[in-house]
């Protein structure tokens, strides 16, 4: 027969003191692997392969800066062209006539479905296809159109929830009040669903930065690179990568405070609800 | 003319048969009361007035016009028809001047100032002029319920119709709703409200209608209707919500 006191007097440690014993083994692990590396590691040869004060200085000579202003611009266009491409392909994924309805399904699912460097390699050998061709503001259309025609298949399904994500209470008011669908829409629907959809949109402006270094399959001129063409270009000259270090970190100047802005953003949305 | 008329109204959701054959009239300056068990159609009733829901079979006229009839300007329609929901539906992205604008400046194409003028008029009509530049979450329900009476009005419409517009409210904040809904009434206003409470029906109503399983049961006077029944299913339902205690002898 079992007593109370049994479970106080069974041998062995409590749970609580298992699971306390089990961190410190962890922690202790962790700490013998960092110094390990610390003594391991040759910091020399690491220093200068990844940052070699004086490649970091003639990678800002050469035009880090203006390689970010390009990453800034292509992407910008790129969000622009996704942000209306995203919104005209959701309202068609909402529309009653059904040929809108699946076009814009075939749209979404083709271009979320393919790599999008798939897509750049295509537009980098239009010109030779179609002979003749041209995409104005070059390099600035082919660019914003190559990278917007993938931005936008995913924008317009963040979108599209966006939309739904407003009552049917909102629809019905405006409704009420007279307006037409097309007024109800621009008034009182997507100003809300734009609302909705800041956090998820600006994670896919963060992609979209990320994506924009896709932008030297399609073969631009050098004064044209973007960051990673930049610094690819550089790296491959000095045989060393810190150029590449460099880029990188302009990268992360540009998303990490992208994405303690999401965050932001979903605290206040989770507030606010 | 009647300000309202409905002929043979029918209203079915998939196989649920809603409205059974609705005829029904407001008058104008008629203030009506809408009251009966949920489930019993009179929302589905009020909606079907500005065509919030299509009706399968019937005919709506608003002020002669036949707004069941495919070729009518809806839109137009419905910007002379005050609709106040259940649920406030205010614009959470507009503040409350905003809120009663937008479809002036937009719908009845008024200028930027004289809508802003009838706006703050009817603000200050329902007791909110301080608030004009409140937005709708920083209201309480009472308060954004009146925005949404202001809302409306501010269309100068001929009507007004109220769907339920105190039961979402906590039971302190009825009263200030009630007492501006008593005062459009005194104003002369055509009025049809479906509500629940029985008191206002009794006070304000110069009609009330008894609706039970999607057909009109009996309608008249508050003091005949509610004071006095005559229909056994009239009984009950009133039974029922005077006296929420009691209990039908088995």
């Amino acid at each position: 027969m079992s007593t109370p006191t049994d479970t106080v007097v069974r041998k062995g440690l409590s749970p609580r003191k298992r699971a306390q014993r089990s961190r410190l083994i962890q922690y202790a692990v962790l700490v013998v692997l960092v110094l390990v590396a610390l003594f391991s590691a040759d910091w020399g040869q690491i220093g200068s392969v990844f940052f070699k004060p004086e490649f970091i200085k003639s990678t800002f000579q050469d035009g880090v800066l203006q390689a970010l202003v390009k990453t800034l611009e292509y992407t910008a266009g790129a969000f622009v062209i996704g942000l209306a491409g995203g919104t005209v392909l959701a309202l068609m994924r909402l529309s009653s006539v059904g040929p809108y309805r699946w076009l814009a399904t075939a749209y979404i699912e083709f271009f979320r479905g393919l790599p999008a460097i798939v897509v750049f390699i295509a537009f980098s050998l239009l010109p030779l296809a179609f002979e003749g061709m041209t995409i104005p503001w070059d390099p600035y259309g082919v660019v914003w159109l190559a990278l917007g025609i993938v931005a936008a298949a995913y924008m317009a399904e963040v979108i599209r929830a966006g939309i739904q994500a407003v009552p049917k209470g909102q629809i019905e008011a405006a409704r009420s009040l007279g307006m037409p669908p097309g007024l109800a829409l621009r008034k009182i629907v997507l100003p809300q669903a734009f609302r909705i959809v800041l956090p998820p949109l600006t994670n896919d402006l963060i992609l979209l930065v990320k994506d924009s270094s896709l932008v030297f399959m399609i073969g631009v001129a050098a004064d044209a690179y973007e960051l990673t063409g930049f610094g690819r270009d550089l790296a491959n000259t000095y045989s060393n990568l810190t150029p590449i270090v460099v880029c990188g970190f302009c990268y992360l100047i540009i998303t990490l405070p992208l994405g303690l802005l999401v965050r932001r953003l979903e605290a206040k949305a989770a507030r606010a609800r | 003319m009647a300000l309202v008329e409905i002929k043979n109204l029918h209203k079915s959701f998939g196989g649920n048969h809603v409205l059974r054959g609705i005829d029904f009239t407001v008058e104008q300056g008629e203030v009506v009361c809408v009251i009966g068990p949920s489930g019993s159609g009179k929302s589905t009733l009020l909606r079907c007035v500005n065509l919030l829901e299509v009706p399968q079979e019937g005919q709506v006229f608003v002020r002669g016009e036949e707004i069941t009839d495919p070729d009518v300007h809806l839109d137009a329609a419905r910007a002379g028809i005050g609709m106040v929901f259940q649920q406030f539906n205010l614009f959470p992205h507009l503040n409350v001047l905003k809120n009663c604008t937008v479809a002036q400046t937009t719908v009845l194409r008024r200028k930027p100032e004289e809508a802003d003028k009838v706006a703050r008029a009817n603000l200050e009509r329902v007791g909110l002029s301080e608030k004009v530049e409140a937005f709708p979450a920083q209201l309480s329900g009472g308060q954004q319920q009146r925005v949404a009476i202001a809302r409306a009005l501010s269309m100068d419409p001929a009507l007004m119709l109220f769907d339920e517009p105190t039961s979402a409210l906590d039971p302190e904040l009825v009263g200030d709703v009630l007492t501006v809904m008593r005062k459009l009434a005194l104003e002369g206003m055509t009025m049809l409200v479906v509500t629940h409470e029985m008191a206002f029906a009794r006070e304000v109503a110069d009609r009330v209608v008894f609706m039970d399983g999607g057909v009109i049961v009996e309608q008249g006077p508050p003091a005949e209707v509610i004071g006095n029944p005559r229909e056994e299913r009239t009984k009950l339902f009133l039974r029922r919500v005077l006296d929420p205690t009691h209990v039908e002898p088995s």
